[in-house]
């Protein structure tokens, strides 16, 4: 989204385009010791740890039976959280940005509250509301649904944390939306699903996706919200991220290591794909306006 | 990123239409109140639910206090030092063209993407016991991990892009011609910052600021993994929240929650506030064209 680049209109062998305009030194030397000392040294610091095993020590412990069970749980259930707020997400974008209704803005405001919320805080509310006892909990157990200290429980926690990413990705993308492509599909005879499935969709999905990906990659590495609902049962309800605190705790560095370097990895690639996505977006968009 | 969306169009006035209408509505705040407002309204019931005696005891005991004023003190280290940052950044970035700014940008928005336990973690393998730099600290005396600066440290790396986030792009929409204009004029550097380009990114950067001081004072994943959790010392409001719930004081742990989340609320205040003044028109026009524009050439 940021960063339009001219380099291609700089000469051969040039690396910095003339301008007039002062401080290049200044705020490159200034970006340049920031990024070292805050993000990249220690994240290099993480990579030759982990790069210092032995390829097939590392590979034992990144592929033991309890870091396996725990990329599951981490993978699956941030993959059924992204999956519903995709759809609970655009049906709250679609609401707001069609419908007028009492209450409307509020709902609006309130979308961006997991992104400002501590996690700690709605790690504490969500596992006492949803506890057996809880506010909500009360009502599911007759049911014999337990959430609290449960994979589902993680599922509703990165639920809360990843729905601002699919809102506020489509909201937009439907805002743009062209009306007059609706009337003329209406027009012509189709139904509102038809318009939906062949007007609508097509042009929002880039942009579902994209929040998709986005509440996807919040939800793997998500920990405080995630670790008072979980239960933390080594096997069934222990996240990857928890299992790299657990083996600090224990002073295996090398294993937090391990375990850290395929979580940035995985990061890594998100972030890539994501990147792709919004260049898929921006070109999407260019090419209809 | 939010909020600057135009009045709903003309409604469906069917039969259908209605319903389709009443249905999303129904759905949409179903899940919120199930999912958001649920939750959120229980921090308040659980922290006053033995009365307002006990929540204002709760948030005045000695560790308390001293998680509040660690939490303070190390967003008022944070957040000065990556507003700079954010600054230098964003003028680089937006400024100048040079080679590898794509990269740049991508360095600078890696800190979002990584779990919050890594952004702790690779402070223990550099200056933790066993840490590549831990002898050398250890025959100096200087603790590092669980101690106030690797609070400190965690805290910056997972802030990092706050600040230049916002300012990236509407400095980018702003081009270069005011800045260009006042130099040939003759104004120096800071001159041509702080007149020409300051008042016109006041409001993004004090979103930013705002919001990198949010996520400072609420951080639990990294701090939590750097701290050591030494009560009353190495505990910041969100690890003192986890400490009392631990323990199984319910009451304890939503007070000083609810001072938190008072926290978000009012960060989303000031942000609503910051969109409805100034930069509501900009922010929405920047955020348009960098879409529409994009990154390719």
């Amino acid at each position: 989204m940021i960063g339009g680049s001219a380099v291609a209109a700089l000469k051969p062998g040039r690396w910095v385009q003339p301008t007039v305009l002062p401080g290049f030194g200044l705020t490159l030397g200034t970006t340049g010791a920031f990024l070292a000392a805050v993000v990249l040294i220690p994240l290099a610091a993480l990579v030759l740890k982990g790069a210092s095993l032995p390829f097939d020590e590392f590979w034992r412990i990144a592929t033991e039976p309890r870091a396996l069970a725990s990329y599951r749980l981490t993978f699956g259930a941030s993959l059924l959280a992204a999956s519903l707020n995709a759809v609970f997400g655009f049906i709250i974008a679609w609401t707001l940005v069609r419908y007028s209704f009492p209450g409307r803005r509020f709902i609006d405001a309130i979308i961006d509250l997991p992104f400002a919320l501590p996690t700690a805080v709605s790690g504490i509310a969500l596992a006492t509301v949803f506890a057996p006892q809880g506010w909500l909990g009360r009502l599911l157990a007759p049911l014999g649904i337990q959430v609290a200290y449960s994979w589902l429980g993680i599922v509703v926690a990165l639920t809360l944390i990843g729905l601002p990413f699919v809102v506020r990705s489509v909201q937009p993308a439907l805002a743009e939306l062209d009306a007059t492509l609706e009337e003329a599909a209406e027009s012509l005879g189709a139904s509102r699903w038809m318009i939906f499935r062949s007007v609508i969709l097509p042009a929002v999905s880039p942009a579902l996706a994209t929040g998709f990906a986005l509440a996807l990659a919040r939800g793997i590495g998500e920990y405080g919200s995630v670790i008072f609902i979980a239960g933390n049962l080594p096997m069934r309800t222990e996240i990857t991220p928890l299992l790299i605190v657990i083996k600090l705790e224990q002073f295996d560095y090398l294993g937090a290591a391990a375990l850290g370097l395929v979580m940035l990895i995985v990061s890594f690639v998100m972030l890539l794909v994501i990147n792709a996505m919004q260049g898929w977006r921006a070109r999407r968009a260019g090419g209809r306006g | 990123m939010a909020g600057m969306h135009a009045a709903p169009r003309a409604e469906d006035r069917s039969l259908s239409g209605r319903l389709v209408r009443a249905a999303f509505i129904a759905i949409s705040l179903a899940f919120l109140t199930i999912i958001l407002v649920v939750p959120v309204v229980s921090v308040i019931g659980y922290a006053f639910s033995q009365g307002a005696r006990f929540y204002f005891d709760a948030l005045r005991t000695p560790d308390a206090v001293a998680a509040i004023k660690l939490t303070l003190l190390t967003a008022a280290i944070v957040v000065p030092l990556n507003t700079i940052f954010g600054i230098a950044a964003a003028w680089l970035i937006a400024k100048f063209d040079f080679r590898g700014k794509q990269l740049l940008v991508t360095i600078i928005d890696l800190p979002f993407s990584i779990s919050p336990v890594i952004a702790g973690l690779v402070f223990v393998l550099l200056f933790g016991a066993q840490g590549w730099m831990g002898p050398w600290l250890q025959e100096r005396n200087i603790s590092i991990v669980f101690a106030f600066p690797g609070i400190v440290l965690a805290t910056l790396l997972v802030t990092f892009p706050y600040v230049a986030r916002e300012l990236i792009p509407i400095m980018q929409m702003q081009g270069r011609e005011p800045e260009e204009a006042a130099v040939s004029l003759g104004a120096g550097g800071w001159t041509t910052f702080v007149r020409v380009t300051l008042p016109s990114i006041r409001w993004a950067l004090l979103y930013g600021i705002i919001l990198c001081n949010a996520r400072a004072m609420g951080e639990f994943g990294a701090v939590a993994v750097v701290s050591g959790h030494i009560r009353g010392s190495t505990t910041t409001m969100p690890l003192h929240v986890e400490i009392l719930y631990n323990e199984y004081d319910l009451t304890g742990a939503f007070a000083v929650a609810s001072l938190l989340m008072l926290l978000a609320l009012v960060t989303m205040g000031a942000k609503t506030m910051i969109e409805l003044y100034g930069s509501h028109r900009r922010r929405s026009a920047a955020t348009l064209a960098a879409q529409t524009l994009g990154r390719e050439p």
